[in-house]
């Protein structure tokens, strides 16, 4: 029954496209894709970028390019618009003007890790769960998950260190642990541009040793790799390009260029003379 | 033997409107058992309180027009209870912060509206009508409604179930793989306010929400896996209805009060019951660990 529902929706042609994509915009069958997963030379342009953050600007201005295959870090004070901008490229903040551009489509190749804060880690679903949605793609709101999916799930776990995690219940996890678990469904999602925010906020170090471990692997990978951080000596070793933001671009480029005193007393000063935008994020 | 079985049956058996009563509150204890859980870990309870008063000024406006003719009573509510659910998603994004405080003008302003209608036209004892409900005066036509609304609900959150859930924990991650959620997020308030309407007049405007959220809240105590809350929760509903339904027969007191007392009564048990378990366990554990 099920079955041959299925077949006349199929059979609907162009209008069944339609309704298809408006009930489960997240799904694409297998082989529907034209364009194999480009995921090497995935750049993003910004032009002119202004986000506003419920009604309150949170950056402005923002023109440069995030090279394909780049791994930049996006660092600045509270409140400078770092979640913000990484939302933004995440597609889920719409930009107030300006525009951004890919080689990559937005909800196909990209890969967004939220900060802790806003998931609610008390629901009841298990790492594995958790973890299987990385392949959302593949199975949509309604379909049936692939068989491979289990391997690559696994895999997943595996790589995180999260291996025999599988049945646990995310609100058994410690800090490190949900943070692996969001970076297995990262690594299940297996996308050409990364957008991580505040990745490594309340983890314990040994966890953001493996988990800078995967970051580091997704640059050899050839993904673009964008992560919003505070902690500057992490940056200064680990991140070849970085952004510097106070509401506006204060420096982009090589991370010792952008690092300097000079640049983050600017920052600062930036704030400090707008302190509306404490509160931003 | 028989002497239970006239005790805990006979009432049912003797009297139609017992049963159909029993039918009528069981099938609401169906649909609740998903709705009332999925409101609970989503941590709508405020809205679902909102969204059961909303239902009132349209009932009230369908008694105005019809007297107690049910199908007037459902439309109006069904209509406010829909226009409270979108224009209170509106105000909560124009003061994200002062959601609590929007969220209480509509419950008060719709329960206000709802009492000045009806006593435009009806007496006291129609007032306690649409405020606590008539469970026993349902009639076969009410109780298809029921039965219509419940099947409904559970084929579709059944079919929904996958981005509700990960729309509950994670609304980020569904926008971001451009899935959307916000039409899922609909559907169910959509079936929330079809069950509150259902449920409406059994329970009326005041209490319509409790047989959803005392039986969920009740059910959360003793396990946090999904599927065994919903079946739990489920199962105390229908016991509280039953429960309920007995003790306003012979103790002859207003029955939807009872039974929503019946599920309150299960909850205080389940929060010591639940609370000792997991001291035990914690005990147990700690004289392992020495």
């Amino acid at each position: 029954m099920l079955r041959r529902a299925r077949g006349v929706w199929a059979a609907g042609g162009h209008s069944g496209a339609i309704v298809q994509r408006f009930f489960d915009g997240g799904y694409r069958a297998a082989g529907s894709e034209q364009t194999a997963p480009p995921r090497q030379g995935a750049s993003i342009e910004v032009k002119n970028l202004s986000i506003a953050y419920r009604d309150r600007p949170a950056l402005s201005n923002l023109t440069g390019q995030f090279a394909a295959g780049s791994l930049t870090a996006v660092v600045g004070p509270n409140g400078a618009g770092k979640s913000s901008l990484i939302k933004a490229l995440a597609g889920i903040l719409p930009p107030r003007t300006g525009e951004i551009r890919s080689t990559a489509a937005v909800g196909e190749h990209f890969a967004y890790l939220p900060q802790q804060s806003e998931l609610d880690r008390d629901f009841p679903i298990t790492v594995g769960e958790l973890v299987a949605l990385g392949g959302w793609r593949s199975f949509g709101a309604f379909r049936r998950p692939p068989d491979t999916l289990t391997v690559r799930v696994a895999d997943a776990m595996a790589a995180s260190g999260l291996d025999g995690f599988g049945a646990r219940r995310i609100a058994d996890l410690s800090a490190g642990e949900f943070q692996r678990a969001l970076f297995a469904r990262l690594l299940v999602q297996d996308a050409a541009v990364v957008l991580l925010d505040e990745p490594f906020t309340a983890v314990d170090e040994r966890t953001t040793d493996d988990l800078l471990q995967l970051v580091r692997r997704w640059h050899r990978e050839g993904r673009t790799v964008i992560a919003a951080l505070h902690d500057f000596d992490q940056v200064r070793e680990h991140f070849p390009t970085t952004l510097l933001l106070a509401r506006s671009c204060i420096g982009w480029g090589d991370t010792a260029a952008v690092l300097t005193t000079d640049n983050l007393m600017r920052a600062r000063k930036m704030l400090q003379e707008r302190p509306e935008s404490r509160e931003l994020e | 033997m028989s002497w239970a079985y006239g005790l805990l049956i006979g009432p049912f058996e003797m009297f139609g409107f017992m049963r159909t009563a029993l039918v009528a509150c069981l099938a609401l204890a169906l649909a609740s058992g998903p709705v009332g859980t999925l409101l609970l870990l989503r941590r709508m309870s405020l809205e679902g309180d909102v969204l059961s008063h909303a239902v009132m000024p349209g009932a009230a406006l369908g008694f105005l027009y019809a007297g107690y003719s049910f199908t007037a009573l459902s439309v109006g509510g069904l209509l406010t209870g829909a226009l409270v659910a979108v224009s209170a998603g509106l105000t909560a994004r124009l003061q994200p912060k002062r959601k609590e405080a929007s969220l209480a003008a509509f419950y008060l302003v719709s329960l206000a509206l709802g009492v000045m209608i009806v006593s435009a036209r009806g007496s006291n004892v129609d007032l306690t009508h649409v405020l606590f409900g008539t469970v026993l005066a349902v009639d076969m036509r009410g109780l298809l409604f029921i039965a219509a609304v419940s099947s409904v609900t559970l084929l579709v959150l059944a079919a929904i179930y996958r981005p509700l859930a990960v729309e509950s924990f994670d609304p980020a991650f569904l926008r971001s793989i451009g899935a959307g959620g916000g039409l899922f997020r609909g559907i169910f308030l959509a079936a929330v306010v079809l069950n509150l309407v259902a449920s409406f007049q059994a329970f009326g405007t005041l209490l319509a929400i409790g047989p959803m959220l005392l039986p969920a809240a009740a059910a959360l105590c003793w396990t946090q896996r999904i599927w065994p809350t919903i079946a739990l929760n489920i199962a105390i509903g229908m016991t509280a209805d039953y429960a309920g339904l007995l003790t306003s027969y012979y103790a002859n007191v207003p029955s939807g009060p009872a039974i929503v007392l019946a599920g309150g009564i299960i909850y205080g048990l389940s929060l010591i019951g639940a609370g000792r378990m997991r001291l035990d366990k914690r005990k147990a554990v700690e004289e392992v660990a020495q």
